[in-house]
């Protein structure tokens, strides 16, 4: 199979065009050569014996037939190339090297060829010639013409290598084309294999990458980030499902249970509105678990296309500020909010709204009253920096990325009201918008950091902070 | 009022249909987007409330043909599709409102009745009033039996938003969404901490309170 599929790889094919415009530019350029070459020496052979017939004839109207016949016995013996017979009427030789008028004398334009015998080292051979006939009257009869059998055989030559040449390079080609197309074929064969065996279920497989950096090589690396991000969505997706199983289940039946007990024996009916009530209110908290999961889900996966806007950062951090205000009051903490206007950023509003109020929530909880919240967005270059550090009892290094995976709760929070998903939901919200998260000591309590690469300047507005 | 209910889970309709009914409406229910349609179209309903994901005919198309017929009826999106462009989607194809499944009844309820308020095509007010309670929309400012109450601008338009809806109640979410213009859900209780300190300015030291909390659903502005 491998020798059929060679042909069937672009590589080949493109190798088989390449080719056949190659060898048939080589073609025509020899084919010129060769067609110019032979038609100039032809041009010359007939030139000599025109300007040869021209100078003979002149001869004959000066000296007369005598002269001529002398002249043409004086060429005869000295030439070898060029070829005379000068006839008397009805047939007779008069002079010249040939042996008789040559009877296949074909040819255009008053030249003919024709083929006659000459020893050639003792043997008599066929030579090819050219000549043309001349009347000279009274019945006397001049050829003059040249042998043209070197030039036939030069001919031939160049015919010949002009051939191989076409050959040569269809072979080499070919062969050229096979080699590289086998080399290409068995790299394309590899990420074939590999694709299979991920389709299969291996999905950590890999293609190999070599150092070349060559364009199979980038593919291969494209098609492994490509397999990483998959990867990645699949495993999210899994941790999705396992979490909905896993969480949602236990408050299920938590609700289930209250249910049917409130329904064993009786009851009165403010017993039942109490036990309906809580339900609710439990039915409550999981349907906000629930949006939390599909919120990191949505955050995960990356928004539609449509859905990215660019929006007022800094309108978003002062309504957060405003909205907080009041609730931190409560606690008897000070919220201060210092926020440069005009920075812009690409993204979603309403979940960044959602990311930066968990942060603000927890901040809020966590911080003992009369202690202090500061809520920081400021430019650093090309970047915009968001900053919520509170005096809370902070998370403890080792805690740190912990808390950012879902449902991940500290011992200290378990009895404090929420999902647990706060923080998953901020590191999603975050990846989507391109921002750096850090959670950092406050001395005391918690500094998050979120560093937005790209933030833009908002096109002036003004700032309404509550 | 009347209110077409269209709405594929009988189940669901019932429920909602009974619901509605012990708050003093009518209610008339189509199972699919094609009787829907026909009934949107003929029907007299103050409200439809329909469902995203329809048999026959989906939610968006069919109010899109309803709005393309010149049907200016309010509609409320029921959706188990709770992206924030699925929201815009049901907007821009002629929605008023949208709701996420699965939502509390006191949410629907508010916000079908909100809906209808909104219709009112009415004069331009400059002036609201709730009892004793007055604003005045150019100078925005705030009067209470008279004496003038400071507010702070978000505190302006969160009486303005109450005040409009005076008699209803309004929930949360409608507060966040109308006076912040956010759609997210905080965890904690930062809207009614805004409802705190707005009683605090207009009802502290009055004997008859105006802002009301509706448990289990939401505020009610009322004299």
């Amino acid at each position: 199979m491998p020798n059929l599929s060679i042909i069937r790889t672009t590589t080949f094919r493109l190798v088989l065009i390449y080719l056949a415009l190659f060898a048939l530019s080589a073609f025509l350029l020899l084919g010129f050569l060769y067609w110019s070459t032979a038609g100039i020496s032809t041009g010359q052979t007939d030139d000599t014996i025109n300007a040869e017939i021209t100078g003979l004839a002149e001869q004959y109207r000066a000296n007369g037939l005598g002269g001529l016949v002398q002249i043409v016995a004086e060429r005869s013996r000295n030439q070898r190339q060029s070829l005379y017979l000068l006839t008397r009427p009805g047939g007779g030789n008069v002079a010249g090297n040939l042996t008789r008028w040559p009877k296949a004398a074909t040819g255009t334009g008053g030249l003919l060829e024709f083929t006659y015998q000459r020893p050639v080292g003792g043997v008599m051979t066929s030579r090819r010639a050219r000549a043309r006939h001349l009347p000279l009257g009274r019945g006397f009869q001049l050829l003059v013409g040249r042998d043209i059998q070197e030039r036939l055989k030069l001919e031939k030559v160049m015919r010949t290598s002009l051939a191989w040449a076409v050959a040569l390079t269809l072979g080499l080609g070919l062969l050229g084309g096979v080699l590289l197309s086998r080399n290409l074929l068995r790299r394309v064969e590899v990420i074939n294999r590999t694709s299979r065996e991920i389709m299969d279920g291996a999905l950590d497989a890999r293609l190999p990458v070599s150092d070349s950096g060559d364009e199979l090589d980038r593919l291969a690396k494209n098609l492994n980030e490509m397999l990483d991000q998959i990867e990645r969505l699949v495993t999210s997706m899994r941790q999705v499902t396992d979490n909905i199983a896993h969480d949602l289940r236990s408050p299920l039946n938590r609700l289930r249970a209250r249910l049917e007990v409130t329904l064993m024996g009786n009851r009165s009916q403010a017993e039942y509105r109490a036990a309906m009530e809580e339900t609710i209110t439990e039915s409550e908290n999981l349907l906000a678990t629930f949006n939390a999961l599909l919120n990191i889900a949505q955050a995960e996966a990356g928004l539609a296309e449509g859905s990215l806007a660019d929006f007022d950062l800094s309108a978003l951090v002062a309504d957060m500020a405003e909205l907080y205000g009041p609730a931190a009051e409560d606690k008897s903490q000070t919220l201060t909010g210092d926020v440069e206007a005009g920075i812009q950023i690409c993204g979603d509003r309403h979940l960044a709204g959602q990311a930066l109020a968990n942060l603000m929530d927890n901040a809020v909880k966590y911080t003992p009253d009369g202690g202090s919240i500061a809520l920081v967005l400021r430019r650093a270059g090309a970047q915009a920096e968001l900053i919520i550090a509170d005096s809370g009892p902070g998370i403890a290094e080792a805690d740190r990325e912990l808390v950012l995976d879902r449902f991940q709760r500290l011992e200290a929070s378990r009895n404090s009201p929420g999902t647990g998903l706060g923080l998953s939901l901020v590191r999603a919200v975050a990846k989507l918008h391109c921002a750096e998260l850090v959670l950092e000591d406050n001395l005391p309590g918690l500094r998050v950091l979120l560093r937005f690469a790209d933030a833009g300047l908002a096109p002036t507005k003004e700032q309404t902070v509550g | 009022m009347r209110i077409l209910i269209i709405e594929d889970d009988a189940a669901a309709a019932g429920f909602m249909a009974k619901g509605l009914g012990e708050s003093g409406h009518l209610t008339d229910h189509a199972a699919d987007g094609e009787d829907g349609f026909e009934m949107a179209r003929h029907g007299d309903y103050d409200v439809c409330v329909v469902d995203r994901m329809l048999p026959k005919l989906d939610g968006l198309t069919l109010v899109q043909r309803l709005r393309g017929e010149g049907i200016e009826t309010p509609i409320l999106f029921l959706s188990a599709l709770g992206e924030v462009d699925d929201r815009i989607n049901g907007l821009n194809a002629g929605g008023d409102d949208y709701l996420v499944k699965p939502y509390a009844f006191a949410e629907l309820l508010a916000r079908i009745e909100a809906l209808v308020r909104r219709r009112d095509p009415g004069i331009v007010e400059t002036h609201l009033k709730v009892g004793d309670l007055e604003m005045d929309l150019l100078a925005r400012t705030v009067h209470r039996d008279g004496a003038e109450v400071a507010m702070q601008p978000r505190e302006f338009r969160l009486l303005e938003y109450l005040m409009r809806n005076q008699g209803h109640t309004v929930t949360r979410t409608m507060l966040l969404e109308q006076v912040w213009d956010y759609h997210f859900d905080p965890q904690t209780n930062v809207i009614d901490v805004h409802i705190s300190r707005l009683r605090g300015k207009i009802d502290k030291g009055f004997a008859v309170p105006l802002l009301h909390t509706v448990r289990g659903a939401g505020y009610c502005l009322r004299a």
